[in-house]
């Protein structure tokens, strides 16, 4: 028996830079560094850890859509010791939305052949969340999202999903869709020798003609919502900051009685 | 005039406040429908009639338990199906994005998850979204299919409105995909009897200056002196200090409440990510160069540990 595992993963602006929108409202990645979406590493990290627990022959292909400088990115997943990476680049795909992201994730994973797909819980930029389950609707194959565990036999992957009400306990056969958590376990710092042997993995490049994508189906034009204005909020007036010398508490519920809150 | 489904979140029949919420943002683009599913679906109805809902669709069936979101999904479709509405609503639950998404797939529909508003458009509903950490604020419609949109707790006031009601049960035929996942067993989260985080008027937080699980205490009785939710910041969360469930943040929950009280935070970007649209915003922290006080309306530069309890009790003597 083989495992093969897609890991998705995103590379975003850097969440402590400045950032802001270009002049067409697409995030603009001129300003400010790009890296892997923190959450992303944990997604190979629990690839790496199936295919550490796995008696089988496992094999990690890491996978990105995005600019010529997500090849960092999938640089930083191989050197964790992911197998080999994917990465879709096309002029066309500039300012896609999740659900046409969505397409071009599913075509690359069903051309890389899949039994299991692992992804982040949200990319640090969008946040949406949405993408894994995009993923299984395309896919038609089941979806076990937002795992703070996982593990896989015999051709089943199970997990836990902590949830506002209740923790539950999933189940589903390979092919399946995994979303895994920040409560999944820290993602490993790559080695020396991982940097070193990342330069030597294969990356292979493809673009929407390889995928069968037509552009029409991508791209701002392509998107199914319209951004039609962006704001930068208004910076806060500058809040009464007072020393604690005893009476900070007292002071803290004067302002707080003051504002109606007791 | 058109209708809105409003996708019910409830538990056992109990209608939770975010849904609430919606009914009031849906009347303001036409006629809310809800839609119910699962274990007291029925039961709903009495609550969602007071708050406006002209319809409410019920379906029970032991699938929306036993498998995870897809049977959500396809019922959503058959209520889209039957009724033809001018927009989904759909709490910006964790589930709640995960069905609007699939459901905006299946229909060829623009998704727009996370709005804090919403508003009447000349092309259809207009969301007002917070991002990059609650640094910019964005206007967005979809401009293809049925528009379908998560909205975020606390975006809305809950406003009696009473309509009909009337409850009709709603047909759904289960998709292949339906039984995918498997629910295997299920453990419900013990209630603290504190309000809902993300639906709290009021949150009080703790981060690594609380130093120590034990010292929560202290966070918790400020907390109950005001009625308030507890949350945590990663920091505190990492070091196994409060449950995830409880984390604020990037990777936790974001909240938007009334009052926001962080202690012993320094209010990295991450944590600014999850409280930054709270609209009163108070800090207490030893390090006056934290920057959680470039956000805050009061700050207090002090040990939490002596600011804090002196806080508790004062409230409790002004409430008498």
């Amino acid at each position: 028996m083989s495992l093969r595992i897609v890991v998705t993963v995103k590379y975003v602006p850097d969440a402590t830079g400045d950032r802001h929108f270009a002049d067409d409202l697409t995030v603009d990645r001129d300003d400010v560094d790009g890296l892997l979406s923190e959450l992303d590493e944990y997604a190979v990290e629990q690839a790496l850890q199936i295919s550490e627990n796995s008696g089988d022959d496992v094999e990690i292909t890491v996978l990105t859509v995005g600019p010529e400088d997500a090849k960092d990115a999938l640089r930083k997943a191989l050197s964790m010791g992911a197998d080999k990476a994917i990465h879709v680049e096309d002029d066309d795909i500039h300012g896609t939305d999740a659900i046409g992201t969505s397409l071009v994730l599913a075509k690359a994973i069903e051309k890389a052949g899949y039994d299991l797909v692992i992804s982040g819980m949200a990319s640090t930029d969008g946040t949406m969340g949405v993408v894994p389950a995009l993923l299984a609707e395309r896919l038609g194959v089941p979806q076990v999202t937002l795992l703070s565990e996982v593990s896989v036999e015999d051709g089943t992957v199970k997990g836990r999903r902590d949830g506002d009400a209740a923790s539950e306990n999933l189940e589903a056969s390979l092919p399946a869709v995994v979303s895994v958590t920040d409560q999944s376990g820290e993602a490993r710092y790559p080695s020396f020798k991982g940097i070193m042997a990342a330069k030597k993995k294969p990356v292979e490049s493809w673009d929407l003609s390889d995928l069968d994508i037509d552009a029409e189906e991508v791209g701002l034009e392509g998107a199914w919502t319209t951004v039609d204005g962006a704001a930068e909020r208004p910076a806060r007036t500058a809040g009464t900051i007072v020393k604690d010398e005893g009476e900070g508490g007292k002071q803290l519920a004067e302002f707080l009685a003051g504002q109606k809150f007791i | 005039m058109a209708e809105v489904l409003v996708y019910v979140d409830h538990v056992d029949g109990a209608v939770r406040k975010p849904t609430l919420e919606l009914l009031t943002l849906a009347r303001r683009i036409g006629e809310p429908v809800a839609v119910a599913l699962g274990n007291g679906a029925g039961d709903t109805a009495a609550a969602l009639a007071e708050h406006g809902a002209v319809k409410v669709l019920t379906h029970e069936a032991a699938e929306y338990a036993d498998y995870l979101v897809v049977p959500k999904v396809d019922a959503l479709q058959a209520a889209v199906e039957a009724v033809s509405p001018a927009a989904v609503l759909v709490p910006s639950s964790a589930e709640g994005k995960e069905i609007a998404a699939r459901l905006a797939l299946r229909l060829g529909s623009g998704i727009i998850t996370d709005a804090v508003d919403l508003e009447a458009g000349d092309e259809g509903p207009v969301a007002t979204q917070s991002v990059f950490a609650a640094s910019f604020t964005t206007k967005s419609r979809v401009s293809k299919g049925t528009p379908v949109i998560t909205v975020k707790p606390n975006s809305a006031a809950v406003e009696a409105a009473p309509a009909a009601g009337s409850v009709e049960a709603l047909d759904v035929s289960f998709s292949a995909q339906a039984t995918g996942t498997k629910v295997t067993g299920r453990t419900p989260r013990e209630s603290t009897g504190r309000p809902e985080l993300t639906e709290a008027a009021i949150v009080v937080s703790g981060g690594r200056g609380v130093n120590g699980a034990e010292n929560f205490a202290i966070i918790e009785a400020l907390a109950d002196s005001l009625g308030a939710a507890v949350g945590a910041s990663r920091a505190a969360v990492d070091a196994g200090w409060y449950p995830h469930t409880n984390q604020v943040g990037q990777t936790g929950k974001s909240v938007s409440p009334q009052l926001y009280i962080a202690n012993g935070i320094s209010g990295a970007i991450q944590h600014r990510a999850g409280m930054q649209t709270s609209k009163t915003i108070v800090a207490v922290n030893k390090d006056a160069e934290a920057p959680i006080f470039d956000l805050v309306d009061y700050g207090v530069v002090g040990d939490l540990f002596d600011v804090v309890p002196a806080l508790t009790e004062e409230i409790k003597t002004r409430k008498g």
